[in-house]
């Protein structure tokens, strides 16, 4: 990883109140890169995909994308540029069909002027987009009301939504929860391989041990609102603070045994 | 300086009029969290009642004090009866129905009881003069007003601190805050949410038919005066924060002596003012001047 | 264009709007009148709908309808004008142009709190339209006849025919933007805001795009109705009743279809001019008690009662 980095965040702080939720944080991605964010309930994960977003102000410290300040800009402005997120819990159009969410997706995503003069359900469009739920596997899904989804499908289309416009950054919040054991390593093997092809660049928060070794190329630890700790995957799990603040001294090992906590501040 | 007093006695009985008439519809949005378009009907049918009566009474004899035993008498029995079947009828069914529906459901009681008003009470005006002949006028700093106006104020303090004493030192105020609160919590508690919309239901009715009871001397009671009503109410309620009552308070006062202020200074800008003042408070403060404390849901 | 043809809403307004045309001609003229006015207030219920797609209701549409109507009495008052297109441009112009500035404001806003903008909105106008002498004042104006390119038609019929042809062009251009990705995202924003933001659109510019399109067509509608009734007066024109009305044709006609707004308005009006007839001093009551009765056995609108027969036949068909 020689290339300039796409993402550089330099000393990133933020406060609610008296509650410091990011300290100094300073992280430099490079394009086609996948980091995994690991930390405790509350440890500033998302409000940290949150301030890269757009969604929250940073009280201090700036956010360059591709060489371009990118500090406190709007979520729209972040996604047109190339940054885009999936949700934690998902994000989709609960009265639309699965299709219909996708090709809002894509008549955003598309570059033209007048895509979004078009019909929304224009032929061109149409294929694209199966082409996209076959990709994620939920073709069988296509004419169903989104409210009507499992919670693993649901979440494998808002993270389908987040990566239709092929972004340059890809921010996932935990996309492996809610999801059955045996789909999410469909669902990260979907992800992380259009991503590799892509060249994007993933910011991967997860609680699943398993899938941040298997995936991720570099791990970021997270503690109060503080990078403890910033290297590969292997070395991290193995940091005896991570292991004891995050991973749980005793069954590092068998990470998938265990219930997996489910919830983020 | 007579202007300003003129203004300010002025401002001062019709901010006490509005707040009588809005702390009901307050009152029901607090609670149930329905605007209730027909609360103007409350007030139009308090007004007939009251003007019907007293001019009944007076052709038969009565003296001119019992005017004011009927003004009461009407606020609450129309507030009873209407507020009572309103509720049982239409509402009741309508709880979970959406917020758009249960407005237009209002709207469409209040097309109705105007015109059973015309149908009982036909198309032409009423006078019930007796009890503000009985009380005569007074001058202050020069400036002459009928005494009955201005006890219109003394009955507006009445209101807000039964209002305050009832909600701040009873138990009923407590089980009202609950449900205001959350009221899912408050079935939680055991605490019968439909009888407590009932009761809150019917007290806002008696409250807005006691406006116009109350108001129906000073004015010829004629069809269609609940119509502008319920649109400056709104205004008192929006400026105050729906569901307060100390908002209701200062929204009064608000649209009460700026209402004076155009009428003397440039009397074309005298609706004009409110509901500028209206969108202007809405713009800076959407929830109001005096914002009840709402549940969080997240 | 193919794509435009190929709709079947577009086939049914061209069909339905031309034969309503065709049969003004054979009308008597108070039914003429009554489908007019029909016609113009679902021309500003269609801009409801329009809003109802994004999930907003506004209690102050009265205000665009006003501000059509007293265009085009101002127009006449000030320049003369009587021409039907400058007329229709006029009272389309300035809702637009007025929908577009508050439309900074009110994007903002959502659920009561935008009804009641709207509501404060609207009522300053018509307090200032009631108070000031040089605006007519509660009288209004009165409007003459509508001229067409120099022409004046000597019967209703030949008007009836104008403003269908208006309503048809409207419903063709809102049809053509509700299936357009942009229109899409009117119900997208309805169901989430967040997620729009998040996909690159901005969710102010979307609704303030349905906003300024929702005010144009109530200015239109208001003209027409100005027109059509031969005068403008603030009671029955701009105060919060009108906007009531509106929002409770809306809720009738049902927000299935871009035709539903039309059906609704002249269904409106038709049951008003019958209570009017069978019961002069208790014609809301008959109002207010259909209103309520739509709410208690038919949330759904009118439209319901076409789409669901329509769906059972399809499905039988395949």
């Amino acid at each position: 990883m020689t290339d300039a980095p796409i993402l550089c965040v330099t000393g990133l702080c933020k406060s609610f109140g008296a509650v410091v939720a990011a300290r100094d944080i300073s992280v430099d991605v490079a394009a086609g890169e996948v980091v995994g964010i690991i930390g405790a309930n509350g440890a500033g994960k998302t409000v940290f995909v949150n301030m890269i977003t757009g969604y929250l102000k940073p009280s201090r410290g700036t956010i360059t994308f591709a060489g371009t300040d990118i500090t406190g800009i709007r979520p729209c402005d972040a996604a047109h540029i190339g940054v885009c997120r999936s949700f934690q819990t998902s994000q989709v159009f609960m009265t639309m069909s699965v299709l219909d969410n996708l090709l809002i997706a894509t008549a955003i995503a598309s570059k033209g002027r007048t895509s979004l003069l078009r019909p929304l359900r224009d032929d061109a469009r149409i294929t694209q987009c199966e082409a996209i739920l076959n990709r994620y596997g939920i073709r069988e899904y296509r004419d169903r009301v989104a409210s009507t989804l499992s919670q693993g499908a649901s979440k494998l289309l808002d993270i389908a939504m987040a990566g239709v416009s092929e972004p340059r950054v890809l921010l996932l919040d935990e996309p492996t929860s809610g999801v059955s054991v045996e789909e999410k390593y469909d669902i990260m093997d979907v992800v992380i391989s259009a991503s590799r092809r892509q060249g994007t660049a993933v910011l991967l928060i997860e609680h699943d041990m398993e899938i941040v070794e298997r995936y991720a190329d570099r791990v970021l630890a997270f503690d109060q609102g503080e990078k403890i700790c910033d290297a590969p995957p292997r070395q991290v799990l193995a940091d005896p603070r991570v292991r004891a603040l995050i991973v749980g001294p005793d069954d590092a090992d068998d990470s998938t045994a265990r219930p997996r906590e489910t919830t983020d501040a | 300086m007579q202007t300003i007093v003129a203004v300010l006695i002025d401002g001062l009985s019709y901010s006490s009029y509005l707040f009588i008439v809005s702390v009901g519809l307050t009152i029901i949005f607090g609670v149930m969290k329905i605007l209730n378009v027909a609360h103007g009907s409350f007030y139009a049918w308090g007004a007939y009642a009251a003007a019907y009566f007293i001019g009944l009474f007076h052709g038969m004899g009565f003296p001119h004090w019992f005017g004011f035993v009927l003004i009461a008498v009407s606020a609450v029995a129309v507030g009873a009866i209407i507020g009572l079947a309103i509720e049982r009828i239409i509402l009741r069914k309508m709880y979970e129905h959406e917020e758009v529906h249960i407005l237009l459901a209002t709207f469409g009681v209040f097309l109705i009881l105007e015109d059973v008003i015309l149908l009982v009470f036909g198309v032409n005006p009423y006078f019930a003069y007796q009890p503000m002949a009985l009380l005569g006028s007074v001058k202050i700093a020069g400036v002459t007003r009928d005494v009955y106006s201005l006890t219109l104020i003394g009955l507006a303090i009445v209101i807000a601190l039964a209002c305050w004493l009832c909600l701040a030192r009873s138990k009923w105020g407590k089980i009202l805050k609950v449900v205001i609160f959350d009221r899912e919590i408050g079935l939680a508690m055991g605490i019968n949410v439909n009888a407590v919309y009932v009761y809150t239901f019917v007290a806002g009715a008696m409250l807005g038919a006691l406006g116009g009871a109350a108001i129906a001397p000073t004015l010829s009671v004629s069809p269609g005066i609940g119509i502008d009503v319920i649109v400056l109410s709104f205004a008192v309620v929006v400026i105050g924060g729906m569901g307060s009552i100390a908002g209701a308070i200062i929204g009064a006062l608000m649209v009460g002596l700026l209402r004076a202020t155009a009428v003397h200074f440039v009397p074309e800008l005298e609706l004009f003012v409110i509901f500028a003042v209206m969108a202007a408070v809405l713009m800076v403060r959407p929830e109001g001047l005096f914002a009840p404390a709402r549940a969080r849901r997240i | 264009m193919r794509s435009l043809t190929g709709d079947r809403t577009v086939r049914g307004v061209l069909i339905g709007f031309t034969l309503l045309a065709i049969a003004g001609f054979f009308l008597p003229a108070w039914i003429v009148n009554n489908v007019m006015f029909g016609l113009a207030r679902g021309l500003a219920v269609l801009g409801l709908l329009v809003l109802l797609r994004t999930g907003l209701v506004s209690f102050g549409h009265a205000l665009y309808f006003g501000l059509g109507a007293y265009s085009v009495a101002l127009l006449e008052q000030l320049a003369g004008v009587t021409e039907l297109v400058p007329r229709l441009a006029g009272a389309v112009v300035v809702a637009g142009g007025l929908g577009w500035i508050l439309g900074f404001v009110l994007r903002r806003y959502r659920g009561i709190f935008f009804a009641m903008l709207s509501l404060a909105f609207s009522m300053a106008l018509y307090g200032i339209l009631v108070k000031t002498e040089s605006l007519g004042s509660t009288d209004g104006f009165s409007v003459s006849p509508t001229v067409l390119f120099g022409w004046s038609p000597e019967t209703r019929h030949v008007f009836l025919a104008m403003v269908a042809a208006v309503c048809a062009f409207a419903a063709i251009v809102v049809q053509v933007y509700l299936a357009s990705a942009l229109g899409h995202l009117t119900t997208a924003v309805r169901d989430n805001e967040i997620r729009v933001e998040y996909l690159g659109y901005p969710v102010a510019r979307s609704i303030h795009t349905t906003y300024v399109l929702s005010a144009m067509l109530a200015g239109a509608a208001g003209g027409i109705m100005a027109m059509a009734l031969g005068q403008v007066d603030p009671d029955s024109m701009v105060n919060w009743t009108v906007s009531g009305e509106l929002v409770f044709i809306t809720i009738m006609a049902g927000a299935g279809n871009v035709a539903a707004p039309f059906i609704g308005g002249v269904v409106f009006e038709f049951i008003r001019t019958y209570a009017f007839e069978l019961a002069p001093h208790a014609w809301q009551l008959i109002v207010g008690a259909t209103l309520l009765a739509i709410i208690f056995f038919l949330p759904n609108g009118l439209w319901s009662l076409i789409e669901k027969p329509w769906k059972k036949l399809e499905k039988r068909r395949d």
